[in-house]
């Protein structure tokens, strides 16, 4: 095989490995600052949940589940800072991709979740990327762009300070 | 009256002890079985089994987990047969692998979580190990599904 050839061939296969990697790669990483998805959802109190209706706040949009580890611990302080900062724009969302809404309705009661939870779907999960596993939290901005995303348990004080500041950003 | 004095210390002695020493029992029947009680020579890693895919014996590959999650994405060729941290999720698992052989070759996963936080995983191995199945093996996902699999470019199906 000539030098050319080689060096062709190395090109190649260089190529085709970065073009694999970008493929494989899921749509999750490329929805940070792109415009959040739009869904419409009804909560559990049957109460319509349209995420464009939120233009103009903060949306902390949570995946979860009742049987989630993490999920149990993150979600008081989400009520707390939808308590703490609701007042400033921020607005907590959560979606459950629990099988069946039998368990998510006394969870929700025994913490006493103080903003809309809507059970999820394929489709919804989808919709952002791929929810693989729970909990996952996006953060969006005020004119609806997905700012963050955060897959497993979060560092807390992290993302509080991360959503002081985009509460403060106008 | 040094008798007497004996004879209650060691009553008063093993009706503090006692207890003491059994409640830690009783609480540990009661926890949910967690992946760390699987025995580490039947885990498998995502690239092992990955490779053992490729191959033409492949095994039964059941996900224990959320439906949701077998849903969006499960490993190609998965059937869904969860969630093992309910009743019925264990009923599901149970009747699916009732009839076959007890050396059926079979690997379960879940990945809904960190494993060391994983509700399914840990009641779905004690249920096939009481079972009797031998070839058993169990799916190490780190973190989730998402992260040890799916990101990883390994083969992946949607529900239909």
């Amino acid at each position: 095989m000539s030098q050319v050839s080689r060096s062709s061939l190395r090109i190649f296969v260089l190529t085709a490995a970065m073009l694999s990697i970008l493929f494989v790669a899921r749509a999750e990483q490329s929805l940070v600052d792109k415009r959040a998805p739009d869904f419409s959802r009804s909560d559990l109190q049957n109460a319509r949940i349209d995420l464009a209706q939120y233009r103009g706040k903060v949306v902390l949009l949570n995946f979860w589940a009742t049987w989630c580890g993490p999920c149990r611990l993150e979600m008081p302080r989400f009520v707390q800072w939808q308590k703490a900062y609701g007042p400033q724009g921020l607005q907590v969302l959560g979606v459950s991709i629990d099988d069946s809404v039998a368990p998510v309705r006394p969870f929700v009661q025994k913490l006493q979740v103080n903003y809309p939870i809507m059970m999820g779907d394929a489709q919804l999960s989808d919709l952002y990327g791929g929810v693989y596993g729970v909990p996952v939290t996006f953060l969006i901005d005020r004119k609806g762009i997905i700012r963050a995303r955060y897959d497993g348990e979060p560092d807390l004080g992290a993302l509080e300070s991360e959503v002081q500041k985009m509460l403060s950003a106008h | 009256m040094n008798r007497t004095c004996a004879v209650l210390s060691r009553t008063l002695s093993l009706a503090f002890f006692v207890p003491l020493a059994i409640l830690p029992l009783c609480g540990q029947q009661s926890q949910p079985l967690s992946a760390a009680a699987i025995p580490q020579d039947q885990l498998i890693r995502p690239d092992q089994l990955n490779r053992e895919l490729q191959s033409h014996n492949t095994p039964l590959i059941l996900q224990v987990g959320s439906r949701i999650l077998f849903d969006e994405a499960h490993i190609a060729g998965a059937e869904y047969a969860g969630p093992a941290s309910r009743p019925e999720g264990l009923a599901l698992l149970r009747n699916r692998v009732a009839n076959l052989p007890r050396q059926r070759a079979i690997v379960i996963y879940c990945g809904c979580c960190p494993w060391d936080r994983c509700p399914n995983i840990g009641p779905a191995w004690h249920l096939l190990h009481q079972m009797g199945f031998t070839h058993l093996r169990v799916l190490y996902i780190a973190q989730n599904f998402g992260a040890d699999w799916a990101d990883r470019g390994y083969a992946v199906e949607k529900s239909e």
